[in-house]
């Protein structure tokens, strides 16, 4: 552990401690940092942005009532999103969608080989684009259109830009399921956003296929 | 010593993990040699690596308006929390 985190997980410690004393304003404090984590982890379980916000918010409030019961063996923040996973699991039960979500899963399957689909030169999209919604919006469908599987490691992962052992915690898998959905879920990724919005990302530059076959 | 080849199935196998740097000093090294030789496995790489970037970009997923407000507000409203077990 750095100095930096080391001093922030000691800054956390003494939060919690005061919110469960009863400073109940300083819990704000306390998740601040987070909830945009929160939110994308709902969301990026639920879709639809009614649910996610929902849960989300059902998730911080359960972590300010359950606050006594942490006692700091994973981050706060590892603790905070696996309550937010949980919850949003639960709505999608309720919601009876968990019928749809198998049917969703087994589309891509995670044995066998997989073949990246043949866009050559594909060039980088500056992440300024990101301001633009329809590219925004092009990613978030990409990502949405993922089952569960791959869908959550890769939030976790690459989003949350949590440690493969964070997410191992919080999904309950283990590292090599993580590193295998991981990689399915980033090529899945490249090959639905390779060809662009139109089939090209910059106008006049269609893309060559490079593989012979 | 020579390094051995590996195949470009074998590379595409391997691309997360090297992106995450996941991988012994030796694979890496063969995948380099072969990356430098390979034009579609550059291109599976690059690709990768902007599908890493752009969803970790931060601003990705925006937040409702008025969150934090219908949040704390929640929040005030809650009986206080339970003192330490």
């Amino acid at each position: 552990m750095s100095a930096i985190q080391s001093q922030s997980r000691t800054n956390e410690a003494h939060l919690i401690k005061r919110v469960c004393d009863g400073e109940r304003e300083v819990f704000y404090e306390l998740v601040r940092p987070y909830e945009r984590m929160v939110y994308a982890t709902a969301i990026s379980i639920v879709k639809n942005p009614e649910d996610a916000e929902e849960v989300a918010q059902e998730a911080v409030l359960k972590a300010f009532s359950k606050l006594n019961t942490f006692r700091g063996e994973s981050k706060f923040s590892t603790w905070l999103i696996q309550i937010t996973y949980n919850e949003a699991k639960m709505k999608l039960r309720k919601a009876h969608s968990n019928l749809y979500e198998s049917i969703d899963d087994t589309q891509q399957s995670e044995d066998g080989e997989f073949w990246p689909k043949d866009y050559a030169d594909w060039r980088p999209i500056p992440s300024e684009l990101l301001e633009e919604n329809e590219i925004r919006q092009a990613v978030q469908d990409a990502i949405s259109a993922l089952s569960a599987n791959y869908r959550e490691v890769l939030i976790l992962r690459d989003v949350q830009r949590l440690s493969i052992k964070e997410t191992t915690t919080i999904l309950g898998i283990s590292e090599g399921s993580v590193k295998t959905r991981l990689h399915r879920a980033r090529l899945l990724l490249r090959d639905s956003l390779a060809p662009g919005i139109d089939g090209c990302w910059i106008k006049g530059q269609p893309y060559k296929k490079v593989r012979p076959w | 010593m020579a390094t051995i080849e590996i195949s470009c199935v074998e590379v595409w196998r391997e691309i997360s993990n090297y992106l995450d740097r996941e991988i012994s000093a030796d694979l890496r090294e063969r995948m380099e040699k072969h990356f430098s030789a390979c034009a579609h496995c550059t291109a599976v790489l690059d690709g990768t690596r902007n599908v890493v970037g752009l969803v970790g970009d931060g601003t990705l997923f925006q937040m409702p308006e008025g969150f934090n407000k219908r949040l704390y507000e929640k929040i005030r409203n809650l009986p206080p929390s339970a003192p330490r077990e």
